[in-house]
């Protein structure tokens, strides 16, 4: 349980490229494929997200002891709830434009993937500085995923940026707006490129240095998804497969292992 | 009766839950890889949505609302899920082991699947009376049954199918969702039409 000592920089270096919440761990896709249909509203999902982190994180690793073992996923849904309604009334007095706009992804931020798996994770193990750090990181990652998803697909579907219309990209331009970029579709196509650059990218990254520093558990995520297997089922390596064993299902999910490679082979 | 089957066919086809509202993404790739183990999730799905939006609906309508306690919507929906998920277990494990065995597994992780979650909130939103929302609920879990049912077949051609080595696994996967999302355009007119 006793966790390596690293460096704070590291702790929030990670969550922005190498260890991403969303190209990389896919963790969090519903609403990364739902709001970023234009860019500020990429960002206004990606600052409360981050908000959300970061005091789930604090109160979670603050509370990491009194916690009792068997209960702790209930007691860190409830903690991230109330963070949830917190941002919720704020986004409802001063922002409620956005607040409309986003919709049902404000209450829907309390089953994001990304909160529960660095509680679980991280901030369930770490005293409170890192915890912080590392909640900073890994929100700053996720808004930025979403400024790039948003700001690629509103300059291509609808041929602004940040509302401020692109003359070359507007109708008569020299090319038309492509509306399905910002319809549900083009979520998914966009947000399958960008993880395949992003695979294309860190392996190039790989070969150039390895960085020495390695946590166990996020390579076994990452192996997982480049099996495309379970783990993009909300952190089943982590949250999912712990919350399993602890629940008995061990035999079960072997089986469902083994119906799966045996499904590829 | 008319209402009810608009609502109910609308959330399946129209404004169906995975493929156009973005809600179950995680479970909607995670397990589409064969067929059995994508219907034992929808059918795991189907169930709590019923279930939780029946709950739900008298605690908010009759306990939040009349209190002004709406803030507590998001925390209270949550714990009632959460229960919710976990009395279902225990009864399946108890009472049914044939049905525990093929189902338990998706329980657990069906708590933190937002499409649960979305379907009680929407149910609010829309201000559906208890019977619209059951119907709401069960058109969102026989949506999401049948876009899992239409990629997983989707997912074993595409598995075998000759494509770079960048773009195997998830982003492949993600762009043939995009395809299948835009057949369900298709769709659009055709509850106007239906009951008109």
């Amino acid at each position: 349980m006793a966790p390596k000592k690293r460096s704070l920089s590291y702790e929030f270096s990670k969550g922005l490229v190498r260890e991403n919440p969303v190209l990389r761990l896919l963790l969090g896709t519903c609403p990364t494929l739902a709001v970023t249909t234009s860019t500020k509203n990429g960002i206004g999902m990606g600052l409360a997200a981050t908000f959300v982190l970061l005091g789930s994180n604090l109160i979670i690793s603050l509370l990491r002891k009194s916690i009792p073992d068997k209960v702790r996923i209930p007691a860190f849904i409830t903690v991230i709830a109330g963070f949830v309604s917190i941002v919720q009334m704020l986004m409802q007095a001063y922002l409620p434009e956005l607040n409309k706009s986003l919709g049902i992804f404000i209450p829907l931020i309390t089953v994001n993937c990304i909160i529960l798996a660095r509680a679980e994770m991280f901030a369930s193990k770490n005293a409170v500085l890192p915890s912080v750090v590392d909640g900073l990181g890994m929100g700053v990652g996720f808004t930025a995923a979403l400024f790039l998803m948003g700001a690629i697909r509103e300059i291509l579907g609808n041929g602004t940026f940040l509302d401020i219309p692109l003359p070359a990209l507007q109708a008569g331009g020299w090319i038309d707006p492509m509306i399905i970029m910002i319809l549900p579709p083009g979520g998914f196509f966009v947000f399958g490129i960008l993880i395949a650059l992003a695979n294309k990218l860190s392996e190039q990254l790989d070969k150039k240095k390895d960085t020495g520093v390695k946590d166990p558990l996020v390579d076994e995520c990452v192996g997982a998804i480049n099996e495309a297997s379970a783990c993009a089922l909300c952190g089943a390596c982590s949250v999912g497969t712990k919350f399993r064993e602890t629940h008995g299902f061990k035999d079960e999910t072997d089986d469902a292992a083994q119906d799966q490679k045996g499904d590829k082979s | 009766m008319k209402e009810l089957l608009i609502i109910l066919f609308s959330a399946i086809l129209v404004d169906n839950f995975v493929l156009s509202r973005f809600l179950g993404i995680c479970p909607f790739l995670g397990v589409s890889k064969n067929v059995k183990t994508a219907m034992g999730m929808s059918m795991a799905v189907i169930v709590v949505m019923v279930f939780a939006s029946a709950l739900t609906w008298p605690v908010q309508n009759f306990i939040l609302y009349p209190r002004n306690l709406g803030y507590l919507q998001t925390g209270v929906f949550i714990v009632i899920i959460a229960s919710l998920v976990q009395i279902i277990e225990t009864f399946l494990k108890k009472s049914i082991p044939a049905l525990y065995r093929s189902l338990g597994i998706f329980l657990p992780l069906i708590t933190t699947n937002c499409a649960v979650l979305g379907v009680t909130i929407l149910n609010v939103d829309n201000q559906y009376t208890f019977v619209q929302s059951i119907s709401h609920a069960a058109g969102a879990g026989l949506g999401f049954m049948l876009a899992l049912f239409l990629f997983s077949g989707v997912r074993t051609k595409v598995d075998r199918a000759d494509v770079p080595k960048f773009m195997k696994g998830l982003p492949i996967t993600l762009v043939s969702a995009g395809l299948v999302s835009i057949s369900f355009f298709g769709f659009k007119g055709l509850i106007e039409k239906l009951f008109s």
